[in-house]
């Protein structure tokens, strides 16, 4: 059997991961999106984009639990949002630590495991040994013991990776890990970040600004702009037709002869 | 003191230990300085210097109420620095970067503090000891309440020294994960209040930095793991803490000073020899290529 015949076979035996069913969010006076429909599978790799201010992060506010949708109903494996769930790896949005920070990154990851635990322990030799695997795995071990404070754009996203991971979630959010992150490296994280989706058989979803680095790795793509939400395939989602017909304004989008995808119209009507 | 410094520094410690104030002195100091460099390299992890400063002056105006009242200062501090604590706690989680609104509190607290002085009509040297410290006028009674607050702030450290940890650097990822941040910001101010309290013992108010803030900042350059930062950041306390006591003694100027003198040496000499390294000089690489934001075409024309 290959491999998107058994991915489909899974999607019919289980229920998907993550369900949304006519969710509109946003906050008291202001929706921010409506009526969105789609469902994420066990193991997808899935792309968030779309414009600054359109709704990206308020989609994993959602999934997160730190804010309830307006109407519609959501379920991540089954059951309604709920914080702290203990599934769900997260990574957020300018995720920065301070420069003036003197902790080594070792720390962080182990805290990812055990930081919500109670009680004093910074001794465990499980944990520890915890947090250098999955460090490893990420390809960050020689980071173990510099400060976080002095660590790149691209180091600091493998901690913050390996600290979203450590406590072994099923479902990772990581939200802009690519900003800031120069083209070689921006392809070295999403690498990464495909094999451990492809290891690990996490879903992942990752707001970013670009698609098109991310095309190669994507099962799927959740393009929200102008206050709609569109799912799918890239290929289905990604068309003039498909979103010309949901904003219901010219939308265009251009391939270059290497796949390389431009949309255009959405911002430019947002703009007026 | 008539006492003569001898270069026989253990006959020279026994001489000073006959005396009960002394020893006194150095139980409360031990258990102050353990206390204070604990929770100070939390203070100083959160960059809540000033909130810290801000507590011990809201807890001047308590004790200053205390004395004027003929209760113990040490309640006035404890209830006074609380309040302040459970106030900003319940400000919100980014209450300790309000600078403005701190200073603001912080300086009608201190006026209140002198109005309560101006009405007592007794001595004056209440309002000085609370200011810059009075260690060598602490009683049994004293120290044993010390103690007992002591061991129970270092015994609620250790229980919340995980979560704490975590909410401190990585707040976005701990609120994700379901901590309770707004608990854990109240134990934090709670227990920095009572350390500040305490502490006032040794220091007074106007000099709790020298053992709140420069202990912990100066260890923060010597260990990237907290609990060895932790470690090191009570050893200087406590040393800062014995050696001044002990130098006090036999020089007749105030503890305060050489405790302030020490810690502010040490943390010199640590700065300088450790220029460059992180934490003050973050060799943060830019990774933006323009040629990469270029190549990338980002989306629309």
């Amino acid at each position: 059997m290959n491999i998107s015949a058994s991915k489909a076979l899974q999607a019919v035996v289980e229920p998907s991961l993550v369900a949304a069913e006519n969710v509109t969010a946003g906050y008291r006076d202001k929706i921010v999106w409506q009526e969105a429909n789609f469902s994420i599978g066990r193991g997808e790799f899935v792309a968030v984009i779309g414009p600054n201010g359109a709704g990206k992060t308020t989609l994993f506010r959602l999934l997160l639990g730190l804010q309830r949708p307006i109407s519609g109903t959501i379920r991540i494996f089954g059951e309604p949002p709920k914080r702290g769930n203990p599934q769900i790896g997260y990574v957020p949005q300018r995720h920065v630590i301070d420069s003036e920070t003197n902790v080594e990154s070792l720390e962080l990851v182990r805290l990812g495991l055990s930081g919500k635990r109670w009680g004093f322990n910074p001794l465990s030799h499980a944990d520890r040994d915890t947090a250098f695997t999955v460090l490893e795995s990420v390809g960050a071990r020689e980071l173990a013991h510099r400060p976080l404070g002095v660590l790149s754009g691209g180091e600091l996203q493998r901690i913050f990776l390996a600290e979203a991971l450590v406590s072994n979630p099923n479902l990772l959010l990581l939200d802009e890990p690519l900003s800031n992150l120069d083209m070689r490296r921006e392809s070295d994280l999403l690498h990464l970040v495909n094999g451990v989706v492809q290891d690990r058989g996490v879903t992942a979803l990752l707001i970013a600004h670009n698609i098109n680095p991310l095309l190669p790795h994507l099962d799927k793509v959740i393009y929200i702009a102008n206050g709609r939400v569109a799912t799918g395939r890239p290929d289905e989602v990604l068309t003039s037709e498909s979103l010309t017909a949901l904003y219901g304004v010219q939308v265009e989008v251009l391939r270059d002869d290497k796949g390389n995808v431009a949309i255009i119209g959405i911002e430019e009507h947002l703009r007026k | 003191m008539a006492v003569a410094f001898s270069l026989n520094i253990i006959s020279d410690l026994q001489v000073m230990l006959q005396y009960q104030f002394m020893q006194h002195a150095f139980e409360a100091g031990t258990v102050v300085a353990l206390i204070a460099g604990v929770t100070g390299y939390f203070v100083v992890l959160r960059r809540s210097a000033f909130t810290a400063h801000a507590f011990s002056e809201i807890g001047f105006a308590g004790a200053a109420g205390a004395i004027l009242l003929n209760i113990p200062p040490i309640a006035g501090l404890v209830l006074g620095s609380s309040l302040g604590g459970f106030a900003i706690a319940a400000l919100g989680r980014r209450a300790t970067n309000r600078d403005t609104q701190i200073g603001i509190v912080l300086a009608f607290a201190l006026g209140l503090g002198l109005l309560f002085i101006s009405l007592y009509t007794g001595y004056a040297t209440e309002a000085y000891s609370i200011l810059f410290g009075e260690i060598l006028g602490i009683s049994y009674g004293q120290v044993v309440l010390t103690v007992v607050a002591g061991v129970g702030i270092i015994a609620a450290v250790g229980f919340v020294y995980r979560p704490l940890l975590f909410a401190s650097l990585d707040e976005d990822v701990a609120e994700a994960k379901g901590m309770p941040m707004l608990f854990l910001g109240m134990v934090f101010m709670l227990l920095v209040a009572f350390a500040v309290s305490f502490a006032v013992q040794v220091t007074g108010v106007l000099l709790i930095f020298s053992l709140m803030v420069t202990p912990a900042a100066a260890a923060q350059y010597l260990a990237r793991r907290p609990a060895v930062a932790i470690a090191i950041s009570v050893a200087i306390a406590l040393g800062a803490t014995w050696v001044g006591l002990f130098v006090a003694f036999y020089e007749n100027y105030p503890v305060s000073f050489f405790i302030t003198g020490i810690v502010f040496g040490l943390y010199m000499i640590i700065r300088l020899t450790h220029l460059g390294r992180a934490p003050a000089h973050p060799r943060r690489r830019s990774e933006k290529s323009t040629t990469g934001e270029m190549a990338l075409g980002r989306k629309g024309p």
